[in-house]
């Protein structure tokens, strides 16, 4: 027995928890949106992190009960699932969760030693490496041009079958981020082009829903001291900035502010990915530099790189950076900031 | 409104305050022995002035202080010294001190007292009489006294008396601020005098409503124009004196500072009530008040003599069956005690008796996810979860470039940590383990000289022998030759020689001689 001998109670179960519990609103109006698939994809990702994580730590002789009921598991899983089409076959879910936990989680310790965001990696690896998978999008329910039952997207994320006749692009579209790339490449205007119905009012008709899902997950986090105000506002900020710093220089190429905070996974990254305590750094002016520099490459990327969203090449550029980060922004300690 | 400041984090655990205010502050009474250390203070040990089977008073002196920092000791009550040995003392290494063991005569006769004036008396005589009475800090560190009313290079403005009492279950300084304010205030008044303070500010947590009214109507009574009761808010802890003392002035005291050096001291109101009760009374530091609380029948604040036992003063309060272990302090810093068959000290403020209803033990240890939790309730500004990492690496140099010792050891970053990691242990582990090295450094320094040393003299010893050598050959030889020289001339030569050394021995024998 040592003191303090009473604590506060919460554990990193809770906290975990607590962040599942959050993702739910977006995750309810992604069902409503675009249909039951998502869900499958999140099950399958969970059972399958589960596994990994179970199977890693008995690898490594560690307690295993404790860890698989400590729910980061689970976090990861939810995070890649959510960032992967859900009209992708099922291996695709699988391969990435299992390296996600594997590879960029247990190879480096286990939790809370891993340097880069293990749902992030996992969708690199899956970007990378099946591309077409990847950016084949489910369209909202009412807006593609055929849409599948419930059973025939089983059928072919289990079966890799489709009804005779029909292709992934029939079924499926590029992200508004995707759209609005090419459309600018064949010589749109971004004003028109962000008029086309899948556009909705803000990002993206259903995504712009989800996102703002997100928003409310990410405001309970923060009524619930679970997150730092610091990350979600100075990533938001820096996107805000830089793509309104664009927009108005030529308003006619580059979109403005408002749709690149509520398309693709900026709403996601804000709450709930550059938010990873393990991955992200602990002083506080290292926060508003981490997440503000995010911010910005989310945007270079998005717009002048070659994959759909800059979100997660965003995340592991500023992950590497977190040491540096906090060596640089150590603040004072007590009695050594100058008096009063 | 004075204005308060700010430092940051803190937390605000379950207070547990109420149990033991509600009757006044009792007699603990004479138990059946008091086992009385000589060490109850910062600093160097006291050295006993009694031997076995002396018959002492009350207050006499039990222990002298040795060298600067130190304090005295005294006898707690009239009766026999028995044993002057080794015992287990109140700590939680549960490593022996020299004790004197006093078998009370139940008479409780009181040695001469006598009052002193203190306006009529230098400070300088005020401080050696604290030093004799042995008054130290009573707020846990325990430090002599005189020693923090030494003026400094800079002129003390402020002197914060330290009413706040943070911690959880602890009730003393309440209880005695309720019942004797009047003391406290005066014997503040005689440390502010000692250190010629402009002002002094009592601060008291707002969680002690009754206590604040006692005291300002204390300072109202004795009309001390330059004394004020400051209502600090309650933080754990905001009863830390660099806590404490920001809180009031907005000065932060830096490690290894002294707060001297920044016109700012700080005194506990019990410290402040044995001062008075010293130079008023002249009655020495021989007994203070403990909380006794936690698993107990009737938690309650006793007036305890130094050297009560513990169990028979937790007997008192009626300890529940189910006690599994008993906790000197409280629950945030507060140390376990190796038995209750140690006595208390002048650092005893509280007795928790602890039970597994209490105190659950913690759930198991998880990997730090860096939430930072602690970096938003540490006191002093630090960076918890980076100490945590290098102490667990043993990488101690990066350990004290993140302020290491700076940390005052208050648990509010183990009290919220989600992985359930006993930080404050790595702390001390590290701490420890960099005094270990430290020592470890100096003593082979000492050894390397010492060796140096050795051969030294072991050289020099050669040199010397060689030189006398040399000499004796040399005297040998020209004795040798003087006798060659002139044979026969020996003994007279030899006689001369006498009478001269004994006329330079004795100069008036060979004037009288004649």
């Amino acid at each position: 027995m040592f003191s303090p001998f009473i604590t506060h109670a919460s554990s990193v179960r809770e906290i975990m928890f607590k962040v599942l519990l959050a993702l739910l609103p977006g995750i309810a109006l992604y069902v409503w949106y675009f249909g039951p698939a998502i869900l499958v994809s999140i099950t399958l990702a969970s059972v399958t992190a589960l596994a990994t994580e179970a199977a890693m730590l008995k690898l490594r002789r560690r307690p295993i009960l404790p860890f698989l009921k400590d729910n980061s598991a689970l976090l990861t899983a939810w995070l890649l699932a959510l960032s992967i089409p859900p009209l992708a076959p099922w291996w695709l879910v699988v391969v990435g969760t299992m390296f996600a936990i594997s590879i960029s989680k247990h190879l480096y310790g286990g939790l809370g030693n891993n340097p880069f965001n293990p749902a992030m990696i996992g969708y690199a690896v899956l970007i990378i490496s099946f591309p077409v998978y990847m950016t084949h999008w489910i369209s909202p329910q009412g807006m593609g041009q055929l849409e599948l039952s419930f059973v025939e997207q089983m059928q072919f994320i289990f079966g890799g079958q489709f009804p005779s006749g029909v292709t992934l692009d029939a079924v499926s579209m590029a992200t508004p981020l995707d759209t609005l790339k090419t459309q600018l490449h064949s010589g749109h205007v971004a004003a028109d082009v962000l008029q086309m119905p899948i556009y909705g009012y803000l990002g993206g008709h259903g995504s712009e829903m989800v996102a703002l899902g997100f928003v409310f997950g990410g405001a309970y986090l923060l009524a619930n001291r679970i997150i730092s105000w610091h990350l979600p506002v100075a990533f938001l900020a820096a996107l805000f900035a830089t793509a309104g710093a664009f927009h108005l220089y030529d308003a006619s190429h580059y979109a403005p502010p408002l749709f690149h905070w509520f398309s693709g996974a900026a709403m996601l990254a804000a709450f709930f990915i550059l938010t990873d305590p393990v991955t992200s750094p602990t002083t506080l002016r290292g926060k508003l530099i981490f997440a503000a520099g995010a911010g910005f490459l989310t945007y270079i990327i998005r717009v002048f790189g070659g994959f759909p969203d800059g979100v997660a090449f965003a995340t592991l550029l500023m992950n590497i950076s977190v040491p540096l980060i906090d060596a640089y922004t150590q603040p004072k300690v007590f009695g050594k900031k100058g008096n009063k | 409104m004075r204005k308060l400041y700010h430092f940051n984090g803190g937390v605000h655990p379950p207070t547990h305050k109420t149990e033991s205010t509600q009757t006044p502050i009792a007699q603990a009474g004479l138990p059946s022995r008091l086992v009385v250390p000589l060490h109850q203070h910062a600093g160097s040990t006291a050295k006993p002035t009694v031997q076995v089977g002396d018959r002492v008073l009350k207050g006499q002196l039990f222990g002298m202080p040795q060298g600067s920092v130190s304090s005295a000791v005294h006898a707690p009550t009239s009766g026999t010294v028995t044993a002057i040995d080794m015992q287990v003392v109140a700590h939680s290494s549960g490593l022996a001190d020299l004790c004197v063991t006093l078998l009370p005569d139940g008479r409780d006769e009181w040695a001469p007292r006598v009052s002193t004036n203190y306006l009529s008396t230098p400070p300088e005589e005020l401080r050696l009489l604290l030093r004799l009475s042995g008054v130290v800090g009573l707020g846990g560190a325990v430090f002599p006294s005189d020693l923090k009313l030494r003026p400094g290079k800079h002129k003390v403005t402020t002197l914060v008396v330290n009413g706040a009492e943070c911690e959880p279950y602890i009730t003393c300084d309440d209880m005695l601020m309720r019942e004797r304010a009047g003391e406290i205030v005066r014997g503040a008044e005689m440390m502010r005098y000692m250190l010629d303070a402009d002002e002094v500010l009592i601060g008291i947590e707002d969680n002690k409503s009754e206590a604040i009214a006692a005291m300002q109507k204390a300072v109202s009574e004795n009309n001390f124009s330059r004394m004020e009761v400051v209502t600090v808010p309650t933080i754990y802890p905001g009863g830390g004196a660099k806590q404490l003392i920001r809180v009031l002035t907005g000065i932060e005291v830096a490690a290894g500072v002294r707060s001297t050096d920044l016109g700012v001291q700080c005194f506990n109101v019990a410290t402040a009530y044995s001062a008075h009760r010293a130079i008023e009374h002249g009655e020495p530091l021989i007994s203070r008040i403990v909380t006794v609380t936690g698993n107990v029948q009737h938690a309650q604040n006793f007036e305890v003599l130094i050297g009560t036992p513990v169990n028979e003063l937790v007997a008192l309060a009626g300890a529940k069956p189910d006690t599994n272990g008993h906790i000197m302090g409280g629950p945030m810093m507060g140390v376990p005690l190796p038995s209750d068959h140690v006595t208390v000290t002048k650092a005893t403020n509280c007795i928790i008796e602890s039970s597994p209803a209490l105190f659950p033990p913690p759930l198991p240890e998880m990997p730090c996810i860096r939430c930072t939790r602690c970096v938003e309730v540490c006191p002093a500004d630090l960076q918890p979860q980076d100490l945590y990492w290098f102490a667990k690496s043993k990488n101690f140099g990066k350990a004290q470039e993140f302020s290491l010792f700076d940390c005052i050891e208050c648990g509010s970053c183990s009290y919220v940590c989600p992985s359930s990691i006993p930080l404050v242990q790595y702390y001390r582990f590290a701490k420890s383990e960099i005094w270990a090295n430290e020592r470890e450094k100096e003593a082979a320094n000492l050894a390397r000289e010492r060796h140096e040393f050795h051969l030294m003299r072991i050289e020099r010893d050669k040199q010397d022998k060689a030189e006398k050598l040399a000499q004796k050959e040399k005297a040998a030889l020209a004795a040798k030759a003087a006798a060659a020289a002139q044979p026969g001339t020996d003994a007279a030569a030899i006689d001369t020689l006498r009478a001269q050394v004994r006329e330079i021995a004795h100069p008036d024998a060979g004037l009288n001689k004649e």
